[in-house]
């Protein structure tokens, strides 16, 4: 048992030190199977921005992440064959700058974010839920029916898209570039939930009413963290793209949008680095029961199923103890 | 030639419409009764068709496997509700959203542990696998319109059993108040684990049915259950009638969108970019009926609450 403040400073001090373990082991493959830690994670802390402390159960984050994906992939495409991005009469060069890349994604998810969330937001409960994952599946199947970017087969990419003065196809490089966005992430987040922006967020899940009638709009508030929450999980498909250097509908599907989901909740909700552990564990939980049974889903379904009946608060406060865990249980 | 293409593609969008009422119909008893999400709803569709092509097999009857479709995944419905579904009729939707989904899981992978990874086929008797003629030179599968006919008898009987029997009234007044109706004596946990049960067998049902077209494999229930929800959602969640519908709409949207997409595009640009643009478009069709029916009706055509 300890504080929730040390046990994330361990986190992230862990991380840190992956690529040094990986070397010690000989085994480059841990840092990469880190770097897709981090960037699930990425995604999940997106998610439980307005899951976890706004209570809006979106289950169509596939959206963001495979958009960021696409836009990622997309450019690239671009990039590589030296053909440009025509949108009605206007026309783009592709690019491989990553800078660059994350700028376009950031903007991209943030509209389709304002898009969806302009919309969602008009219902509640159930119909929230749904209508989130309406929104993805359209995405979805029309990334299916597209050919220009290999429809249902997915687009490679050659190479993993650059940043100046560094070796992006180095798997310790690429782990540093996420951990650093993780960090920045973790920053703004936390930023954002004692801003007055996270503070109403919080108020408008337990009581909207009470929200409204000290003068804020609870839609803005419920909006404006919808619009960051996909352009983070956008950002982390971004990055999801380039670690594979593959991209292919799968990202926009609704398992996708439910392994998102389930990290949040495997890690605990209501606590920022909730989705780190979630991630860590379910990644490494596949990796394992992978290696030792090829029915490994069966098993990861029970074990995600005695979870959700028996210890709702998640694996965090598996390890420590504060004031949270009641008002988790209820 | 074009009008009886029309009215073929029409049937099709009411075939594909009735199966996904038979889905839907379950699904939406479920949500509204116990005010569960239940995502496993396609297991059943799932384990029907592999009951249906297990006994088929064995007894090398149609009919047979058929009837233990329903019988198979209404018994799957009940060991499910009492090991597992039970629990989460307290819970937030979240945690419902997250064991269903682990239910999947369960059962997608269990399938495959028995049956393999590779499909299985489940034959349509020679005698159904003929085409009819209807009137104005209509010709159209056998099977088919059996579908068709199965599905609205079963809408017929889901009618006379919510509307007017002591089981429907239970389960509306189950709806509504269900502390009231447990102090009037009605055991609601049977009650709970009648109706899930019933929704369950009516997945598995269809899923046979289905799969003696498409084939009988592990994950074919997932595609037809987002559907499903879409249905309900178009509907409005917790109506037998919002359901069917929702149902009809959704599989004459479908299957018209994608007849008749291309051909409206190829008005604007020339075939190559229509027949694109069109099953592009077509392809997200019911979603976007869904977004239209929330954006104007945020609790369904026939919900009364939102939940």
């Amino acid at each position: 048992m300890m504080s929730e403040k040390k046990l994330n400073f361990l986190i992230l001090i862990f991380l840190f030190l992956v690529p040094l373990f990986s070397m010690l082991l000989n085994d480059i493959y841990i840092t990469t199977l880190f770097s897709k830690i981090v960037i699930l994670a990425i995604a999940g802390i997106g998610l439980n921005l307005i899951l976890g402390y706004g209570g809006m159960v979106s289950f169509g984050h596939a959206a963001f992440f495979g958009l960021g994906g696409y836009v990622t992939g997309i450019l690239a495409f671009h990039f590589n064959n030296y053909e440009p991005i025509q949108i009605l009469v206007f026309e783009f060069e592709g690019t491989n700058q990553l800078l660059f890349i994350w700028i376009f994604t950031l903007i991209f998810s943030s509209i389709l974010a304002l898009f969806i969330g302009y919309f969602s937001l008009r219902t509640t409960g159930v119909y929230f839920i749904m209508i989130t994952l309406a929104f993805a599946q359209m995405l979805y199947y029309f990334s299916i029916s597209w050919p220009t970017y290999g429809g249902e087969d997915g687009l490679s990419l050659s190479l993993r898209n650059q940043i100046p003065f560094l070796n992006t196809m180095d798997p310790i490089t690429f782990f540093y570039i996420c951990y650093v966005w993780l960090i920045i992430i973790i920053i703004l987040v936390k930023f954002i939930l004692n801003s007055p922006l996270g503070i109403s967020l919080k108020a408008c899940k337990e009581n909207e009413d009470r929200v409204r009638s000290v003068g804020i709009n609870p839609k803005k508030v419920k909006l404006i963290s919808f619009i960051i929450s996909g352009a983070i999980t956008g950002l982390a498909g971004s990055l999801y793209a380039d670690l594979n250097r593959f991209i292919s509908p799968t990202i926009l599907s609704w398992q996708m949008s439910g392994e998102i989901m389930i990290l949040v909740i495997l890690g605990g909700m209501f606590r920022l680095y909730g989705p780190i552990l979630g991630a860590f564990f379910y990644i490494i939980l596949e990796q394992f029961l992978g290696g030792i049974t090829e029915n490994w889903q069966f098993w990861l379904g029970f074990i995600i199923l005695l979870e959700v009946l028996y210890a709702k608060a998640g694996l965090m406060s598996f390890l420590i103890k504060d004031k949270y865990d009641e008002k988790t249980s209820s | 030639m074009e009008f009886q293409l029309l009215i073929e593609q029409l049937l099709n969008g009411l075939q594909f419409g009735t199966m996904l009422f038979l889905m839907s119909a379950g699904l939406t008893l479920v949500f509204g009764v116990m005010g569960l999400i239940n995502l496993a709803h396609g297991s059943f569709y799932m384990i029907g068709a592999f009951g249906a092509a297990l006994l088929a097999e064995i007894t090398g009857s149609f009919f047979i496997g058929l009837m233990s479709s329903f019988i198979v995944a209404m018994f799957a419905g009940v060991i499910t509700e009492i090991l597992v579904i039970r629990k989460l009729y307290k819970k937030d939707h979240l945690d419902q959203v997250l064991a269903t989904f682990a239910l999947i899981l369960i059962f997608s992978e269990g399938i495959r542990w028995i049956f393999g990874a590779y499909p299985l086929y489940l034959n349509i008797p020679s005698e159904l696998n003929a085409s009819v003629s209807l009137p104005l030179e209509i010709i159209y599968s056998k099977y088919r319109l059996l579908i068709i006919a199965t599905g609205i008898l079963i809408a017929f009987f889901l009618y006379i059993l919510t509307s007017k029997t002591l089981l429907g009234i239970r389960i509306k007044a189950g709806q509504n108040d269900r502390e009231m109706i447990s102090v009037l004596g009605v055991n609601i946990k049977t009650l709970y684990t009648i109706v899930f049960a019933l929704g369950a067998a009516l997945a598995g049902l269809s899923g046979a049915l289905i799969g003696a077209i498409q084939s009988v494999e592990v994950g074919m229930g997932e595609p037809v259950l987002i559907l499903a929800f879409v249905v309900i959602i178009i509907g409005g969640i917790g109506s037998i009638k919002g359901a069917f519908v929702g149902a009809l709409l959704v599989g004459v949207t479908d299957t018209l969108g994608r007849f008749l997409l291309p051909e409206l595009f190829k008005l604007f640009f020339d075939n190559a970019d229509a027949n694109l643009i069109g099953s592009s478009i077509a392809s997200m069709s019911i979603y976007i009926l869904m977004a239209i029916v929330l954006i104007f009706k945020p609790s369904g055509l026939f919900g009364e609450r939102s939940a």
